[in-house]
């Protein structure tokens, strides 16, 4: 039967038909769905790693077993994933594995735009890139194909537009799949210099055949039609291309683009007057291309930055211009994402707002949305468990260079598993004093929810132990630690305070749990989360804007009649009713 | 059947525009077309500015498009109408849920809700207007303003052969699909 599916529930449905029984990933847009929907399989163990390193670990751990496996991660995941990566590659398999990079050109949810296709070059792995949901189910099977035969992983390398866009896709039935025999193999699997040196050499000798395998391929195949124009691409950009020059060009679509079919390409350009390299990001194509002697129009037109669409190749290779509706720029205000009504972070930075001479840096979650007016509470933010060692590094930068300044690493509870502790553990061993607040909302909430190793459950659905942050500070030598409600405002206040004045490492937990998390009937009674909205007095406002530096959406201003409070919206956490010098804020009701 | 027609549907994130395009996007799957759906994900979830596209067709190949060539797009929220009226073809139809959500800069008093977005989108474009969020009101749950919109889009786009209660059974918790039913029966009956 055919069904509408996402790229990542093709990846998961593939997964599923190729008879995989391990996964694992850690969340990030866009690749997050994969892991969901793999875990609907109950053959599949499916699992949260705390990070992207740890998930391929365990994938290859599972592989070298000799079961199918699969992580998944977004591209920056890859960074954090790298140092296992390059070796796995030398290992090679024993059960086929597939990593996915789930890249975001346009950086829909992501700090930059990384081409991951260089990952595939630069460590040696086998590369597939899918064009659409149908290929991307279809890849991964044929990719556990090839990890196997080659006795290599595959990279499986989707962008936001594969993850996320929906397209019919044909089921198929599970293929059962058994697990290989484990044997011994110490000069295969134990990376030592004089084992890796071996590995390397055959690592190379599988490169070649592997090029083999891309000339013949069907996942790499010629469309002929008009000759004048030939039209070189791979991934979502291959349907971009197909979109503007449908019949009017021919096409080398590349499915298998890591290591290249070089002969394939040779006799497609001997053929075609004009040869144009299609893509999205970085010229990884083009380059190779070039290398190989071939002239090609690629990169001069079609921009390096940015997501690409049928557009832009339109106006960049045919120089057509769309007629289009003008719109009226005044009519168009900004809406960019906030942290929700009532999200627990947003107590604690209104208070960190309020302090001066404090350096704050932020880290990857729902709480970097405090860098936006009106909190503006952050002055960095680079990559997942950043926080707290970055903060470390401008706070020693400061004290050896004579400068007074005051560091708060800002982090959330699953970054703190992620990647966080480490940094932690440098400051204390370092013996510095920033002051690190992890934000335990209770949940992953950013990337909608997931669970982690302080949530108390498993991807499965399975109870587990939870993770207590606080202990785990305590034992790797953190003497002051604080936990507040963070909705709690001066209670909130007094802990950054005292924390400030310290010279020791510090930590504050701020504990409440995500507003749009389903809360468990322990949770309602322990945060009393039955709470009423509020109002404020209409008649009384004094129109000072106090609450309006809260941020919360539920609170609009009108010069007439001061602050209104959307009833909806609003679920009573307070916090205005706090802010406001007139207290003419109240609950409803009372 | 063979050309690809574009829909976009553009609003505010929690105004149920993902649903909608499941929903619409089954129907013309049993229509029997190709269908691809492509949608704005991550942090535009938290109170942002959402959008799907929709195409389809007898074979779909990108899975967006570009400005200028969306046939039709229905906007949830005013002024997304005017954000995104340049992806519609100058011939193309944007039906308007006449609603405003106002955005972070104007809840906090930087800026104002702009005034006369109808009337501009009106000299410029073919614009219907439906009062979704009254009409839900009405119907006595302010949440079916999505299914009102998606109603009044089918009966524009006049695709044949597609049961849509059935479909709106199979998207729809149980207890919420009579009173979707009717909000979509409601929209139909909108556009002139
Ligand atoms: S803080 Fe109080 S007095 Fe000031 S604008 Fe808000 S509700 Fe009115
Ligand atoms: S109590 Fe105030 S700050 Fe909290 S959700 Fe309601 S309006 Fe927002």
């Amino acid at each position: 039967m055919k069904k509408l599916l996402t790229g990542n529930e093709a990846v998961a449905r593939g997964a599923y038909e190729s008879g995989v029984t391990l996964a694992a990933a850690y969340p990030g847009t866009p690749s997050t769905e994969i892991l969901e929907n793999v875990s609907k399989y109950k053959e599949i163990y499916s699992e949260w790693s705390p990070n992207e390193k740890v998930a391929l670990e365990v994938a290859i751990g599972g592989s070298i077993a000799g079961a199918r496996t699969l992580a998944a991660m977004k591209h920056v995941g890859i960074n954090v994933a790298a140092d296992p990566l390059f070796t796995f590659a030398y290992t090679g398999v024993n059960g086929g594995c597939i990593i996915i990079s789930a890249d975001d050109p346009g950086m829909h949810s992501s700090q930059n735009e990384q081409d991951n296709r260089y990952y595939a070059k630069a460590a040696k792995l086998a590369m597939l890139e899918p064009s659409d949901s149908q290929e991307t189910k279809d890849f991964v099977k044929e990719g556990y194909r090839i990890s196997e035969e080659y006795n290599i992983p595959v990279l499986l390398r989707l962008t936001t537009r594969i993850c996320h866009s929906k397209g019919l896709v044909e089921e198929s039935n599970r293929e059962s799949v058994e697990i290989k025999q484990y044997e011994k193999n110490i000069p295969k699997y134990v990376a030592t210099p004089a084992n890796g040196r071996k590995l390397h050499i055959d690592l190379e000798d599988r490169l070649i055949k592997l090029e083999e395998y891309s000339n013949n391929t069907h996942l790499n195949t010629i469309e002929w039609n008009d000759k004048k124009i030939g039209v070189i691409s791979s991934g979502v950009a291959y349907q971009y291309a197909k979109e503007v020059f449908g019949e009017n060009a021919s096409f080398l679509k590349l499915g298998f683009t890591f290591p290249l079919p070089k002969e394939k390409i040779k006799n497609f350009a001997s053929e075609v007057e004009k040869l144009y390299v299609i893509e999205e990001l970085e010229p990884f194509l083009e380059t190779e291309i070039k290398a190989m002697g071939i002239k090609v129009i690629g990169k001069e037109y079609i921009p390096l930055t940015g997501e690409l669409n049928p557009d832009i190749i339109r106006e960049s290779l045919l120089n057509k211009k769309v007629e289009k509706i003008n719109r009226n720029e005044e009519m168009i205000i900004g809406r960019p994402p906030t942290m929700c009504a009532g999200c627990p972070h947003r107590g604690l930075f209104y208070e960190l707002s309020k302090k001066k001479n404090v350096v704050v840096t932020g880290d990857i979650g729902c709480y970097t949305l405090g860098s936006a007016p009106p909190l503006s509470t952050m002055d960095t933010c680079i990559c997942m468990g950043s926080s707290i060692s970055a903060g470390h590094g401008f706070n020693k930068a400061c004290e050896v260079n004579g400068v007074d300044k005051k560091v708060v690493g800002v982090i959330g509870d699953s970054t703190f598993f992620h990647s966080g502790i480490t940094g932690l553990i440098d400051i204390v061993y370092n013996k510095g004093n920033s002051v690190t607040i992890i934000l335990d909302n209770r949940i992953t909430g950013m990337t909608g929810h997931q669970e982690n190793p302080g949530t108390g459950y498993t991807l499965m659905g399975e109870e587990a132990p939870q993770i207590d942050i606080t202990k785990l500070c305590e034992s790797i030598g953190v003497k002051d630690i604080k936990t507040v409600n963070p909705l709690d405002l001066s209670e909130t206040k007094k802990a950054i305070e005292e924390s400030l004045k310290l010279d020791v490492p510090s930590v504050i937990i701020t504990k409440y749990p995500c507003v749009l998390k389903k809360s468990t009937q322990e949770e309602i009674e322990d945060y009393g989360l039955d709470r009423k909205a509020c109002v404020v007095e209409s008649t009384e406002c004094r129109k000072c804007k106090m609450c309006l530096k809260s941020g919360c959406p539920a609170i609009s201003f009108e010069q007439d009649k001061g602050s209104i409070i959307d009833e909806n919206m609003c679920v009573g956490c307070d916090v205005c009713l706090q802010i406001c010098p007139f207290d003419v804020i109240k609950k409803v009701g009372e | 059947m063979n050309k690809v027609k574009n829909v976009l549907l553009v609003g505010v994130g929690g105004q149920g525009i993902i649903l909608a395009s499941k929903i619409l996007s089954a129907g013309l799957i049993s229509a029997g077309y190709d269908v691809k759906m492509s949608e704005v994900h991550g942090m535009a979830q938290r109170g942002g500015s959402v959008t799907t596209q929709i195409r389809y067709g007898s074979k779909v190949y990108s899975p967006i498009i570009g400005k200028g060539q969306a046939d039709v797009i229905v906007a949830f929220e005013q002024m997304e109408a005017a954000r995104w009226i340049d992806y519609l073809r100058p011939e193309g139809k944007i039906i308007v849920n006449d609603y405003k959500i106002p955005s972070a800069p104007i809840l906090i008093g930087e800026r104002e809700y702009p005034k006369n977005i109808l009337d501009d989108l009106k000299s410029k474009a073919n614009v219907s207007l439906v009062k979704g969020f009254k009409l839900a009101k009405e119907l006595g749950n302010v949440r079916t303003q999505n299914i009102i919109m998606i109603g009044a889009l089918i009966e524009f786009i006049d695709i044949d052969g597609v049961e849509w209660n059935e479909i709106l059974k199979e998207n729809i918790k149980e207890k919420h699909v009579d009173l979707n039913i009717e909000a979509l029966t409601m929209g139909k009956g909108l556009l002139d």
